[in-house]
This record gives C-alpha cells, sequence and structure tokens, in this order.
C-alpha cells in the first residue's frame, strides 16, 4: 500500500477507499462485479447476493452498489443522511471460518488499525421484510459508530440458505468520513487531489441530493408509479410463469429478468412511500406483496443452473 | 476427586444473551451428572462475548456400578415368555437365573450387574447432547456444514471446545467427542486484539490465569467491578459523578473481555437540550455512561466510554472517535428538540384522529377526547382545579408525535412536561404529561399534585373501562394492555391520596362514551379492583381475607373506605373481643348452615320475644337490637373503629349464649325463635363486615 501515490490512498480519497476495498476483496478470491444497474434500496438486492446466496454451489463476490433510500433525502441538508448513498457489499458462500478475520485485516486495508481502534462485533439480526429474508450477526462499531453490517444469511427469498452465505455491507461514505476526518458527507475529498484540482463529494452530489429530494417528496409521478408498481408485479409473474422450462416445473430458464421486475417493484414501492401516498395498512399489503415475488423468484432460481446442484 | 473444565470459543455473543447462557449450561450439565449419577461438589459458569465456561468441582471419577434385580416369568411357564426374559436381561440359559418362591409361585429371578462408566466416557455421551439442545433464544448455521440440515446450529459460528476432565496433581484427560468437526481439546484463545494467539490450558485454574494474562478477564462480576471503579475514578478525579446505570453497566461488561474506561466530552452547547435526552442519546446509541457535576446534579459535557482494548495511544484515537460520533448524535437530538419547540402541543391534536388506538376502541384523539371528559368529571370529585386537569389532559399524549419522542419512547411524558413549560403552560398542566402515566408499578412513585392525579385516574379508567367493554380482560398469565397494572396504579393514587371516589358509577357514567359496557361489566370489573386490591394488601404483609369479608357487603366501590374498613376490621379481630366475637358468629352460621339445610329453609325475620325462655337469650337479643343500630350509625359516619367498638359489645353476649343455650330446643317454636337470633347476630355483624368470608 506504500507504494500508492498520495491521491489514491484510502484515507485521502473517496475513490482510493473503494479501490482499496475492492483489491482486498479480490485478494481473497472475489469475484469484483460493478453495480447492478437498477435503482434499489441495498447492496443485498443485487441478483449476486439475493439469488446467488442461494443454491449450494460456490460464490464470491464483492461490488459497490448506490443505494436508493427516497425517504432518507434532506435537500443535501443533513451532514450524514442521503437518498443516495454507496455501500460496499461483499457474500462468500459458504461463509468461510475465518470471515470475522477477513473483515478486520478489510479495515486495515481501508487504514484503520485495529492496535488504535475500538472495533465490536455487536449484536444486530438482521431482517428483510420485501426480501423474505433473515440471519444473525453484528454492526460493526468502530470507536463507537456503526460502520458494517455482518450477516449469516439463514434464509433468503423465503428459501433456507445452505450453505450459509457470509454478507459484509460497509456504509462507504461514513466510513470514508471516518477516515478522511471530515464531519460533513459533502466535504469528502473525492479524487484526493488538493486546490484546483480537488473534487468533493458534494461536488459530484450535492446538486442530485437536491433535486432528487425535490423529486421524491413533492414531484414523483404517483399515478405513474403506482401504474409502475402493477406493471412490474405483472410482468413479473409473467416472465416467472414463462420461464419454467416445462410443466415439471423442475428446470427455470428465466429467474433473472423476472427478478428484475421484482427489484423495481420495491424501488417504486419507496418512491410511493417517500410520497406519503401509502396508508399505514396499505404499507404492510406492498411490502408483503413485494415478498411474494422475491419467494417466487427464489424459488424460480433454485431451478435454474446457477442456483441448483446440478 | 477430578474436575470439569468445559469452554465454549465462539463469534460475539449478544450482551443480552451471556448471562442466561452461562447459566443454562450449568444447569445442563449439573443436571445430567447427577441424573447419572456423578454427584459433585460445585459449579460455577462465567460468560464473555467470545466464550461460555464452566468448571464442576469434585466429580466422582466414574459412576458406580449399578446392580438390578428383575423378576422374570413363573417356573414352567411359556416357552415365548422365557426367551423374552433371557433377551431382556442378557442371561446366556435359565442357569444364570436364580428362583425365587413368593406367595404365587417360584419365579425367576435375574440378577445383573451394571458396571459404572469412567465419568470421562459419560461426559463425552452428555456434552454433545447438551450443545445440540442448548436454548438460545436464536441459533443459526454457518460454513460449509450449514448445507446439511443435521448442521450444528449454536448463538454465532462455535469456533473451538475447551473440556478437560481430571484431578489437580495429574495431566488432565480430554473428554473426547464429536461435533461437527469443532475442535474439542485444550486450546484456547485469548483476546481478540490483544493477545490473539493461542493458549494451551489443563484445568479452571491456570485457565483463568492464562486468560487473564491474555487480556480476557473471564468473570463478568469482576469486569462490572473494574468498569464501575475505573468509571467512578476518573470522573471523581475531575470533580463530577458518574450517572450510574446498572442495566447498562450489565451490556457493557458483555461487550468486553478487557475492559477500559475512557473519559471523553462533548461540546458545551448540547447542555441546553434537557438532561435526559442526552443520556438517553448516548446511552442507546453509544453505550456510554453520562457525568454529572455533584453540585447541580445536572450533566456535564463530559461521558464514559468501555472500550475493548488499551490503545497504543494510550485511547486518543478511541476517544476521538467516539466524541464525533456523540457530536453527530446530540446534533441530532438538538435538530429534533428545537424542531419540536416550534410546534404547539394542541396544533398535534388533529394528527392523532390518524392513528388508530384499537380497532375496537377508536382512533387516538378519540380516546384524549374520552379521557379529557373523563378528568374532568373526576377533577371536582378530588378537588382539582376543572380548567387546568381539562387542559392537562388535552396535552398529555400529544409528546407522541414529537421528533425526540419518536426517536426515544422512553422519554414519552418528560418531553410533554419540557414542552409544556416552554410554552408557558401552568406547571401543574404540564407536570401531568409525566405524571399521568404513573405508577407504572409497584415501586413508581404516585404522584400527588390533584391534577395530575385526575388525569392518571381518568387515563386509566379510561382503558380498564374501554376494554371490558370489548370484552378484552386479562386471562392467566396473558395481559398484553397491562390493565393489572391500570387497576393497581388507581388503586394506589386513591388510598396514597385518601381520594373519595364511587369507582362504580364513575366507570359506568364513563362507559355511556363507548359500548359494550353492559351491565355484567361493572360488578365484573370491581371484582377486578377487588383481586388486584387483595394482592398489593397481600405484598404489605396485610390480611387479604379481609377484603372479600368486606367486597362481600355488597355495594362496595369506595376502595379509600374498604381499606380503611379492612383496617379497622384487622385490628378488631387482633383483640380477644374480635376473636371470640369471630367465633362465635363462625359457631352461629355453621349451626344455622346445618338446619338451614335441614329444614331446607331459611330462618330470617325477627325473632319473637315471647318466646324468650332464658336470659342469655333476652340479654343477646337486647345486645343485638343495641349494637346494630349503634354499629350501622358509625359506619355511616365512617367511624369504623366505633362500629368495631360497638361490635365488641357483642361478644359476651354471644359468649354467654353459646354457654348455656341449647338451640336445638325439643320446641319446635322455640328452636325456630332461637335459629332466628342467630340469623340476628349474623346481620349484626354485617353492619361491618360479613364474617362468613374470615378465614380463622
Amino acid at each position: 500500500m506504500d507504494s500508492l501515490p498520495p491521491h489514491m490512498r484510502p484515507e485521502r480519497s473517496f475513490q482510493g477507499f473503494i479501490l482499496a476495498l475492492q483489491r482486498f476483496w479480490a485478494e481473497q478470491g472475489c469475484v469484483i462485479l460493478q453495480p447492478y444497474d437498477m435503482e434499489m434500496g441495498a447492496g443485498t438486492f443485487h441478483p449476486a447476493t439475493t439469488l446467488r446466496a442461494l443454491g449450494p454451489k460456490p460464490w464470491k463476490a464483492a461490488y459497490v452498489q448506490p443505494s436508493r433510500r427516497p425517504k432518507d433525502g434532506r435537500y443535501g441538508e443533513n451532514p450524514n443522511r442521503l437518498q443516495h448513498y454507496y455501500q460496499f457489499q461483499v457474500i462468500m458462500k459458504p461463509s468461510p471460518a475465518n470471515l470475522q478475520d477477513l473483515y478486520l485485516q478489510s479495515l486495515k486495508a481501508i487504514g484503520i488499525d485495529t492496535a488504535l481502534h475500538d472495533v465490536r462485533f455487536v449484536e444486530d439480526d438482521w431482517e428483510s421484510p420485501t426480501l423474505g429474508a433473515w440471519g444473525l450477526g453484528w454492526e460493526c462499531w468502530c470507536d463507537g459508530m456503526e460502520v458494517s453490517q455482518f450477516t449469516y444469511f439463514q434464509q433468503v427469498a423465503g428459501v433456507e440458505c445452505a450453505p450459509v452465505a457470509g454478507e459484509l455491507t460497509y456504509g462507504l461514505e461514513r466510513l470514508a468520513m471516518y477516515v478522511q476526518g471530515v464531519d460533513r458527507v459533502y466535504d469528502l475529498n473525492f479524487n484526493g487531489r488538493d486546490g484546483a484540482d480537488k473534487v468533493t463529494y458534494g461536488d459530484v452530489f450535492l446538486q442530485a441530493e437536491q433535486e432528487y429530494s425535490r423529486h421524491n417528496f413533492e414531484h414523483a409521478d404517483t399515478a405513474m408509479l403506482f401504474e409502475q408498481f402493477k406493471m412490474a408485479e405483472a410482468a413479473c409473474r409473467k416472465y416467472l410463469d414463462a420461464g419454467w422450462k416445462s410443466d415439471k416445473r423442475d428446470e427455470h430458464l428465466m429467474a433473472l429478468p423476472a427478478y428484475d421486475q421484482c427489484i423495481k417493484a420495491s424501488h417504486v414501492f419507496n418512491l410511493l412511500d417517500a410520497r406519503g401516498v401509502i396508508s399505514v395498512t396499505e404499507r404492510q399489503s406492498y411490502i408483503m406483496r413485494v415478498r411474494e415475488l422475491a419467494k417466487a423468484c427464489g424459488e424460480a432460481w433454485v431451478h435454474t443452473e446457477a442456483g441448483s446442484a446440478a | 476427586m477430578p474436575d470439569l473444565l468445559l469452554e465454549l470459543f465462539s463469534e460475539e455473543i449478544p450482551a443480552r444473551m451471556q448471562a442466561k447462557a452461562a447459566e443454562d449450561l450449568r444447569r445442563m450439565v449439573t443436571d445430567r451428572l447427577v441424573a447419572e449419577g456423578l454427584v459433585y461438589e460445585g459449579a460455577k459458569a462465567f460468560a464473555t462475548p467470545r466464550r461460555l465456561t464452566l468448571t464442576v468441582h469434585g466429580i466422582p471419577a466414574r459412576q458406580s456400578d449399578l446392580k438390578q434385580e428383575r423378576k422374570g416369568p413363573r417356573v414352567g411357564g411359556a416357552e415365548a415368555a422365557i426367551q423374552g426374559f433371557l433377551k431382556a436381561t442378557g442371561l446366556a440359559s435359565l442357569d444364570e437365573a436364580k428362583i425365587q418362591r413368593d406367595p404365587k409361585g417360584d419365579f425367576y429371578i435375574a440378577l445383573t450387574e451394571k458396571p459404572g462408566k469412567p465419568t470421562v466416557d459419560v461426559l463425552a455421551e452428555i456434552l454433545p447432547i447438551i450443545i445440540r439442545t442448548f436454548p438460545w433464544p436464536k441459533q443459526m448455521r454457518w460454513g460449509a456444514a450449514s448445507a446439511k440440515s443435521s448442521a450444528l446450529t449454536w448463538v454465532r459460528p462455535l469456533h473451538s471446545i475447551v473440556a478437560t476432565f481430571g484431578i489437580e496433581t495429574e495431566e488432565p484427560e480430554v473428554v473426547q467427542f464429536d461435533l461437527s468437526g469443532v475442535s474439542v481439546g485444550q486450546t484456547t484463545y485469548g483476546h481478540r486484539f490483544l493477545a490473539p494467539d493461542a493458549i494451551q490450558v489443563r484445568r479452571f485454574d491456570d485457565y483463568v490465569a492464562k486468560l487473564q494474562a491474555a487480556k480476557v478477564v473471564l468473570d463478568p462480576e469482576r469486569r462490572k467491578e473494574i468498569i464501575l471503579a475505573d468509571a467512578r475514578q476518573l470522573t471523581f478525579a475531575q470533580g463530577y459523578e458518574l450517572v450510574e446505570d446498572p442495566a447498562l453497566l450489565d451490556e457493557v461488561a458483555g461487550l468486553v473481555e478487557w475492559p477500559v474506561v475512557l473519559m471523553g466530552s462533548f461540546d458545551k452547547e448540547f447542555l441546553s437540550i434537557p438532561d435526559e435526552v442526552i443520556r438517553a442519546t448516548i446511552r442507546a446509541n453509544q453505550k456510554c455512561f453520562v457525568v454529572r457535576d455533584p453540585k447541580t446534579q445536572k450533566l456535564t459535557n463530559k461521558f464514559v466510554i468501555t472500550a475493548n482494548i488499551e490503545a497504543s495511544d494510550g485511547g486518543t484515537a478511541i476517544i476521538a472517535g467516539n466524541e464525533r460520533v456523540i457530536r453527530a448524535r446530540l446534533s441530532d437530538a438538538k435538530f429534533f428538540y428545537e424542531t419540536d419547540l416550534k410546534t404547539r402541543l394542541e396544533s398535534r391534536l388533529p394528527k392523532f384522529e390518524q392513528i388508530v388506538f384499537h380497532e375496537k376502541l377508536g382512533t387516538q384523539a378519540a380516546r384524549i377526547a374520552r379521557i379529557e371528559k373523563l378528568a374532568g368529571e373526576i377533577a371536582p370529585l378530588v378537588g382539582a382545579d376543572v380548567t387546568k386537569t381539562k387542559r392537562a389532559a388535552q396535552l398529555a399524549k400529544t409528546d407522541l408525535l414529537t421528533e425526540v419522542v419518536g426517536e426515544f419512547p422512553e422519554l414519552q411524558g418528560l418531553m410533554g412536561k419540557y414542552y409544556a413549560l416552554a410554552q408557558g403552560e401552568d406547571a401543574a398542566v404540564a407536570a401531568a404529561s409525566e405524571d399521568h402515566y404513573k405508577p407504572q408499578g409497584p415501586t413508581d412513585r404516585v404522584p400527588s399534585d390533584l391534577v395530575s392525579v385526575a388525569v392518571a385516574l381518568a387515563d386509566k379508567l379510561d382503558t380498564l373501562v374501554g376494554f371490558w367493554a370489548i370484552d378484552e380482560k386479562p386471562t392467566g398469565s396473558k395481559d398484553p394492555f397491562a390493565l393489572r397494572r391500570a387497576a393497581l396504579g388507581v388503586i394506589r393514587l386513591i388510598i396514597e391520596n385518601n381520594l373519595r371516589l364511587k369507582l362504580k358509577s364513575v366507570a359506568s357514567s364513563h362507559a355511556s362514551t363507548m359500548t359494550g359496557y353492559d351491565e355484567s361489566k361493572p360488578a365484573d370489573l370491581l371484582a377486578f379492583f377487588a383481586d388486584r386490591l387483595k394482592g398489593q394488601l397481600r405484598d404489605q404483609g396485610a390480611r387479604h381475607d379481609l377484603v372479600d369479608a368486606v367486597f362481600a357487603l355488597g355495594g362496595q366501590d369506595d376502595l379509600l373506605m374498604v381499606v380503611r374498613r379492612v383496617e379497622a376490621l384487622g385490628k378488631f379481630l387482633d383483640s380477644d373481643d374480635g376473636k371470640n366475637l369471630l367465633a362465635g358468629t363462625k359457631r352461629a352460621n355453621n349451626i344455622l348452615a346445618i338446619e338451614e339445610k335441614k329444614d331446607k329453609r331459611k330462618f330470617d325475620g325477627a325473632p319473637d320475644a315471647a318466646l324468650f325462655k332464658l336470659d342469655e337469650e333476652k340479654a343477646l337479643a337486647r345486645a343485638i337490637a343495641e349494637v346494630g343500630p349503634e354499629a350501622s350509625v358509625a359506619v355511616a359516619k365512617e367511624d369504623f373503629a366505633g362500629a368495631m367498638t360497638a361490635m365488641a359489645k357483642l361478644r359476651p353476649a354471644v359468649d354467654a349464649f353459646f354457654d348455656k343455650v341449647k338451640v336445638n330446643d325439643d320446641d319446635a317454636a322455640v328452636r325456630e325463635n332461637r335459629l332466628k337470633l342467630l340469623n340476628e347476630i349474623r346481620a349484626a355483624t354485617r353492619a361491618v363486615a360479613d364474617f362468613s368470608k374470615i378465614q380463622d
């Protein structure tokens, strides 16, 4: 790491920070994927996690995933809250026996020295009602700040994980703020340069936060979104039905496109929720509808080549 | 005798589960040992974030041999029965069996001896079973083994096990068993960061010492002592005082193996936030203690961190990191608090129309309106200012919609008080926001300001009447709406403030605001109060059977009067007069019960003076005629002691009557008259209580 030019050091630049994580996990044999090209609320929704966590075949992957949380928008005025931020996601199936150690080594790789910092694993059971998923694990604390989620998946999309996958999620902005020592996310140095060459997180994203906050809370076209939800739901079902190779329903050929529609429905629901047009009772029923899609996709996935033992 | 050392080394065990897990481990292992005939001398279990440890000392090295005698079939019995007997007992032939004679004939007897097993073998059988069936609240599978449904489950991945058995002077034996490939032996590991290397251990003594050297304090009590002592010292040294918090201490001790206490600070500007909000923020999110100034008892801008490492820079980076997080959290809290202050509480009321309190009891808005109305009715009865009470009832729940309470639900009520004061409400009105929830339990403070009392009563009575109306009473151990606590709260509010309240009529009048509170409900609700009152008195060591004796009179819904009467009755029954009168009354009751049954009739109605034959009869009749009205007058004046004094006068006449008078006279008319006189005793004593309900 010492050979890195200063602007690439994880404690100096946001992009250097991401690259350091990617390099570390590449060394552990992970495939380094690029973000999935759809809007989603968390890196877990990426098919490389949700679907690949299922079935007996080994799988190791790491990737950055932009996470869209329409409700968390603050018009760029809050120092830590964003409606669009990055998660770094690692998935290893089966979970290796030394996953905790690997995680701690990865912190070292981004400049967090465990001889100096108090790193703790604090109970946090993870559950995603929309994905029909749960697991046990921890929030990982560094000097009292939650910097990652560490989960052993027990069930995803309603299917038991056999074997269990270990999942790590790093909140990139928050961690980078910590190692860069800044209190406002928009002050993060993005490219590690100084003076006129310096590009901050705010330079890249502040306008977007303002615009999307307006969109998410005030202007998103709810009539269209309600329609989109229905369309995505129907399309998901249609592709799932069409994907079975035969009436025996023992082989599925279209789980991934169907799952895209599930991702779509989930994000549309989040937008509607941010617009405040879904009542408390309806909310539950929308979550159930997305979960039903996720479960049906999981069921289809385990009958595909990558998801089955064959 | 040999000792067992067992350590289950895993990834981080949730702090809240550790104490129970240690206890479960101790119980399960020792129970199984005893069931296997292995009585031990002592056992103790410990937990850290990464290990559960059990030491059992003084276990016999092997089980004793077990001699068994088993009766078989009759000599010359059926061949199948004989073969079955041989198979079951393991005898080679009948030659090995004895023959025993008993009154029914000659029978084969098998004498077998089951040799005891070495304890280490017994342990090798029971330990894997205990681990596989361990009662974690939640458990999980992990790793490659989790592909199979038979995979081992544990609270978090289980990495290794130490299991040794042996006596002090010798190298111990490893208890050998297979548990899904988890290594079992003499190897454990030190502190995750400070001393991660493998350690070889033999038995409990060297185990504890080696762990200590490897920066692991095994005993949670010891970790708590260290944290508490260091935190007190650190704050004291700077002229401050630690705000102690036992629940937080338990949790924090479960998050570290090597506690290192550090102190950080935050910007003084945050001290403008109420202390409770600062404390909740720092406690819930950061698991840090807060610190106060002993002179003012107000919080200072300090907090105490319990780290898990001795940092190479002495803790500077850890303190700085925690300070950053706490600054961000307090900024949020301050923002919430200041945002809340911008909205007047009453303008939050319309939002309650959208919030359902209970599907059968309507919205929160409806509930608040009911409480306001009821509090307004109760206020004059208890002497509270009606206008203030109604205002207090209107505002009491409004803080539920504030940002701070949304973030920290445990601050409900308290925030309402702060916000009410900030918007210029009367102090009594503001206090009711916090105090109308009280008392929350048997040890909680009971408010004494009458405005708070009136709102607290209205809040609880609305809950009780409401859930009674929709038939959602507590059953058995199920009390999801905490109705027992509400009823007990009403009782304590009334008794401790000496309030006069006709509960039944207040409840029934309130029930007009809802449907479902039919005729059967008032008596049932009152009986519920009676049960709570009995429980309350029982807990105080008072005589709870007297509650029944008073409630059995009927129409008793003024709880303060019930309690006063019970107290006077208790005192009376402690006196000789009381005891004898009770005995006499019970005797009268028993005789009446028998004769009423025999004659299939009651003996009510006044006795005929002309039929009295003996002086004792006449004297008793006179005494009753005198005492009855006297006691009733005293009761009407709420002079229960006076009523009891009057009752005491009845005693000599009753005693003399039973001494000299034979009730079942041969003359039927005399007998009937005497039974009527006995009935009069019962009637007279009912002026103070139903004596038949009193236990001897």
